[in-house]
């Protein structure tokens, strides 16, 4: 047995050949559903495809993708959010009545609101909880404060958000420039920073996290905390755009950030997520779920048939795609 | 004492004492008035969320990602074609339950032929499922009026001694989900399943057909629920199961069924049924307002799940 | 307590001067999970430049005794001294400021990270900016001093790589040095998962470690490799150390007899091969997937048929590829006439319920005959279980008790009731007895032949050598395929070797 290389030689190589080629086409999946949505509005309806198109289009994807993020923090932990809907709602209520009226307050009431949800995940590690029980708690907690702050619809966004949500670059409208933002600054920090590995980590095995000296209750409390952040920052985001609050305003984004995260290439457990892919996610259940059926001439009692429709062929093809490399 | 300490580590236990302090607070603030008539009421309402706690806490039982989201749209839709097929006329009544069963039977394959066909977690597969029941729903039962037959509602509202016969025909059937849970093959495989899918499938457990035979229970389980539901609030509506995706959810949960698959307990759904019912009573009784409603419902979910404590870790 | 059986023979010391320390020395350490007491007061150290071999059935107390050394189980009385200080509050970060790092025996990367990434997660001091190139070259680095060939990039994301790679990672990780020293290093079973080439490379770095003046402590159950790489040599027993001695002092039966193993494995051959069975019906007949030639693979009753060559060969993948097979009844071009049942080697992600009792853990496999008209019968349940524990010796005081409560030799065991007390015609062993002790092993050994003797078939994929003199025939893999078939009689660890390096298709 002259030092016959082992595990090497061609067999290995091609193996890892072709695993490198199945993440990739994995990585690329959410990406060509997106350009598979914009091609059939292209096709349907060529004259969306403007700036002044796309602005209308993607007018709500800037909430979604940033709900999204939120519960894509989350599930990096293996936890599930089912409150970020309402929770969106709740925030919407405080932007458009005290951050508004008295800043100050408003200020204080979101971050003490980011507090809770770190609060939250230092609960679920520390007393080792269902989150999605806890969650399915907070939801009602949630929504009942939205409905005491504003019992109903009502309120006026502060006019700086006003302003800021209908800002008017050049060349490319605001909501693609607001997406890349958050896909780039939650890559760097999530994919690339070394704290974001430990964060992901803990999704991975959290008992060899431990082992290494690590603190699971802190990587549970920052990926909470994230999660409470960008959940506020979607519900601003929200009332930038919708100028005025109602409770019940953000309750269908639980769901919706769910699907964003799982489109987006992301697993429900192992720490498996990707930031650029739940944003991408997010942006085609933005277009899909409204332009696309308008442009399709789709009578509204089968819109959200037709929205569940979109959800199982994109998956369908990424099934398709994924089995062949099998 | 052994034995009270016995019945103590039962999980299920707490989401009784639970109930009971609820109800205890709420005749204690109405100074005994009305205690019996608010068991009845809960036991009428509880009911409809044991039945369709139970469909969800096998699915859950299957591991994590497994969840029935299609149950709200399942129970719509089977409210409307009962209520249709039974046409307010009372010699259709079996044939509008079957009907109902067989909707939901059908949802619930359908459910699970879009996991294993397109492998993509249940959670995603019942939701897209949903959409499409939702709109089929909307489309079929538009303006539907129609009341469901007379000898169907009053069976619903039928009572003896104040006991709704509904509650003793659910604990019945209660009991035969937890023998199926425990004694039959079905239930150990489901068991094995939620503990490890790879080690089950290799141990000889039919992965599939398990997985298909709980997906298609829990749809039928939620087109009972719906037809009972239409015969009990006196017709069909689109609208008519959407608390209870919550609600089957919370259920199985509080009762101690675990998240993360292969341990489940049946009476503990019904502990936390009629928990969660007495709660809402109890805020009525009190008067509050919806928002604090909402907000103490919430917060007394919270405590409650804290206060029993976590799944206890594994290994 | 038998206090008789201790041997301890100090002369094992090294006397290499004074400036001779140690770099870790634990006295009187005692340890209890629940009822089971796993360490009796042990006292253990090792000394600077130093390799300490470790020996021990499964259950022995070797693996707390390691965790305590490394700071992830802390004494319930005791001392913990390092460099002859004595440390009250030891811990996990402590022991890797000391300088104290483990490889542990369960896989410990996270497998949705890559191989750099892998690395961060142990080394605090890899962070700012430029840390990812830092942490690819620290890790890159040390893979080429101890595996020259291993073709991994610090790219590549844990879960895509084999698990011999994943096991290379994880000991070359553990000898990368950041902010912290590096004095010693223990090493549990890190040739588990490894072939004979990268196992020997790994080995002779320990050896380049130690003769640097750093210490490990080397856990194995392939007694040649601790026989041959290690300077001294403890032995536990029941939770208590029962000899430590030069390593010169021992031989290969020494070892086992002071372990408490059984008889010396020259009786399997010799009883094997009296026992020629006579061919019996057709049970199955495979060809693997990437088969190009005619070779098969062909079973009858009665026979054990060894499935060797190197890790990861494709062996798993036939024997998957059966059980699938019997399991749809489908036509695949595999033809399997019996029920098959499977022994899972990764007990934790093929084998065990968690959740569940021993005897339910046993039961599941065997359902249907359980029942007592539509309900499975506790009583019958307990009578399997019951059987099995007396047949293969299960050690538990209540077969009721979570399966978590047995040793991982035990729980291996439980599996292998499980297969056994099925009505399976067909046993596939996907090598189980994967960093299982000797006695255990022996003891499974004997019951596979009976078993065999009674008509069933086994299908027996093993990476020690040694267990394929229990088998009948010998077919070696190389690359997903059957290159060669052996009959008992052929068959010699060089002819093994052989057909698995060679170039023949």
């Amino acid at each position: 047995m002259t030092a016959a290389p082992v595990e090497t030689g061609p067999k290995s190589s091609s193996e890892r050949g072709a695993l490198a080629r199945a993440r990739l086409l994995r990585g690329l999946l959410p990406a060509m559903s997106l350009v598979l949505v914009l091609l059939a509005i292209a096709w349907l309806n060529p004259r969306a495809i403007s700036y002044f198109g796309f602005s209308l289009m993607l007018n709500l994807a800037v909430p979604i993708a940033l709900a999204t993020i939120a519960q894509m923090f989350v599930i990096a932990g293996n936890e599930l959010d089912l409150s970020i809907g309402t929770f969106v709602g709740f925030v919407g209520c405080v932007t458009a009545t005290w951050l508004k009226d008295t800043p100050l307050v408003g200020v204080l009431i979101l971050l003490g609101s980011i507090g809770v949800y770190a609060l939250l995940g230092a609960l679920i590690h520390l007393r080792n909880l269902p989150s999605i029980v806890v969650t399915l708690g907070m939801s009602f907690v949630w929504q009942g404060l939205a409905i005491l702050i504003l019992p109903k619809p009502g309120g006026k966004a502060p006019d700086w958000l006003l302003s800021l949500m209908a800002f008017k670059p050049p060349l490319v409208p605001f909501p693609i420039i607001a997406a890349l933002l958050i896909a780039a600054v939650v890559y760097f920090g999530l994919m690339r920073t070394s704290y974001g590995v430990i964060l992901r980590g803990s999704g991975g095995n959290a008992a060899v996290l431990e082992r290494a000296g690590w603190s699971l209750l802190k990587t549970k409390i920052v990926l909470f905390a994230l999660a409470g952040l960008f959940g506020v920052l979607s519900g601003m985001a929200l009332i930038g755009i919708t100028t005025s609050a109602d409770a019940n305003i953000g309750n269908g984004y639980t769901l919706l950030s769910i699907a964003g995260v799982i489109l987006g290439g992301g697993e429900f457990v192992g720490g498996r997520v990707s930031p650029i892919g739940a944003v991408i996610g997010a942006l085609t259940l933005a277009l899909a779920a409204s332009p696309l059926l308008t442009f399709m001439h789709i009578p509204p009692d089968w819109q959200v048939a037709a929205n569940g429709a979109i959800l199982i062929i994109v998956l369908a093809a990424r099934v398709l795609i994924s089995r062949r490399e099998r | 004492m052994a034995s009270l300490r016995l019945l103590l580590a039962k999980p299920w236990i707490w989401s009784f004492i639970g109930a009971l302090l609820v109800w205890l607070a709420t005749i204690t603030f109405t100074g005994g008035y009305g205690g019996g008539g608010m068991i009845t009421a809960a036991l009428s309402l509880a009911v409809f969320t044991v039945i369709v706690g139970v469909g969800q806490m096998f699915v859950i039982t299957l591991g994590p990602g497994n969840v029935d989201l299609s149950l709200p749209a399942n129970i719509g839709l089977a409210s409307a074609v009962a209520m249709k097929v039974m046409d307010g006329n009372d010699s259709m009544i079996a044939v509008g339950l079957l009907a109902a069963l067989a909707c939901g039977m059908a949802i619930g394959a359908a459910n699970y032929l879009l996991i294993w066909a397109l492998r993509i977690p249940p959670i995603i597969a019942t939701l897209s499922a949903s959409f499409i029941i939702q709109s089929i729903d909307i489309s079929y039962g538009r303006g539907l009026q129609i009341k469901p037959p007379p000898g169907f509602a009053s069976f619903t509202n039928w009572q003896i001694l104040g006991i709704p016969v509904l509650a003793i025909l659910t604990v019945l059937f209660s009991i035969g989900a937890a023998i199926a849970l425990q004694r039959m093959i079905y239930g150990r495989s489901v068991l094995a399943i939620g503990q490890n899918i790879r080690a089950a499938w290799l141990a000889g457990v039919n992965v599939g057909r398990i997985r298909f035979l709980t997906y298609t229970l829990s749809g039928a389980l939620g087109g009972l629920d719906g037809a009972l539901l239409a015969g009990y609030f006196r017709g069909a509506n689109v609208d008519i199961g959407n608390e209870y995706l919550l609600a089957s959810i919370a259920v199985v949960v509080i009762g101690g069924t675990s998240v993360a698959g292969g341990k489940a307990n049946v009476p503990g759904v019904w502990g936390a049924a009629l928990f969660l019912v007495l709660l809402l009573t109890m805020l009525n009784t009190f008067g509050v307002s919806a928002g604090v409603r909402l907000l103490l419902t919430g917060l007394i979910i919270v405590g409650v799940i804290t206060a029993a404590g976590g799944q206890t870790a594994l290994r | 307590m038998p206090n008789a059986d201790i041997v301890r023979l100090d002369g094992a010391e090294k006397h290499s001067g004074a400036a001779n320390m140690d770099i870790i020395r634990l006295d009187g350490a005692e340890k209890h999970f629940g009822a089971v007491r796993a360490l009796a007061g042990v006292d253990f150290h090792v000394g600077s430049g130093e390799c300490v071999g470790l020996v021990g059935h499964n259950g022995a107390g070797k693996s707390t005794l390691m965790h305590m050394v490394a700071g992830t189980l802390i004494p319930e009385s005791g001392q913990i001294a390092v460099r002859s200080r004595v440390e009250d509050n030891y811990s996990v970060p402590r022991a890797q400021q000391l300088g104290i790092r483990c490889v542990f025996q369960e896989l410990s990367l996270c497998p949705n990270l890559s191989v750099a990434e892998n690395t961060r997660i142990n080394h605090p001091a890899l962070r700012g900016l430029g840390w990812r190139r830092k942490a690819a070259d620290l890790i890159t680095a040390k893979l080429d001093e101890i595996f020259p060939d291993h073709s991994i990039s610090a790219a590549d994301i844990a879960s895509d790589l084999s698990i011999g790679k994943r096991q290379m990672v994880e000991v070359a990780r553990a000898f990368t040095v950041t902010q912290d020293p590096l004095e010693l290093v223990i090493l549990d079973e890190p040739t588990s998962s490894l072939d004979a080439h990268t196992a020997g490379q790994l080995l002779a770095f320990v050896r380049r470690f130690v003769a640097g003046g750093k210490s490990c402590i080397l856990i194995s159950h392939v007694l040649g490799e601790v026989l041959g790489n290690a300077d001294r040599i403890v032995v536990m027993r029941d939770g208590k150390v029962v000899a430590s001695d030069a390593a010169k002092a021992f031989d290969r039966d020494r070892l086992v007899t002071t372990m408490g193993g059984a008889e010396a494995r020259e009786k399997i051959a010799a009883e094997i091969a009296i026992q020629k069975p006579e061919t019996g019906p057709l049970r199955v007949r495979a060809r693997p997937a990437r088969q190009q030639d005619g070779n098969e693979l062909v079973a009858h009753a009665g026979e054990i048929i060894g499935l060797a060559g190197l890790a990861g060969h494709g062996q798993t993948d036939l024997l998957l590829a059966i059980f699938a097979a019997a399991a749809a009844r489908a036509k695949t071009g595999i033809e399997v006439t019996a029920p098959v049942a499977l022994v899972a080697g990764d007990r934790q992600s093929d084998g065990i319920f968690p959740q569940w009792s021993i005897a339910q853990n046993i039961g599941i496999r065997s359902l249907a005959r359980l029942r007592n008209g539509l309900l499975i019968s506790p009583q019958r349940e307990a009578e399997l279980a019951d059987f099995w524990q007396k047949k293969i010796g299960i050690r538990t005081p209540d077969m009721n008790n979570n399966i978590f409560s047995l040793s991982g030799g035990n729980q291996q065991k439980v599996l292998f009731a499980r297969a056994l007390g099925s009505d399976a015609k067909i046993v596939l062993m996907d090598d189980p007895m994967r960093g299982v002790d000797i006695g255990t092993k022996l003891e499974v050994y004997d019951l596979v032949r009976e078993e065999a003797g009674r008509g069933r078939t086994f299908l027996w994929y093993t990476t020690e050598t040694e267990e394929l003199d229990n088998c009948h025939h010998i077919y070696v893999f190389k690359n997903g395929r059957i290159v060669a078939k052996l009959g008992r009689d052929e068959l010699t660890e060089e002819k093994i070797i052989q057909s698995s390096f060679g170039d023949a298709a």
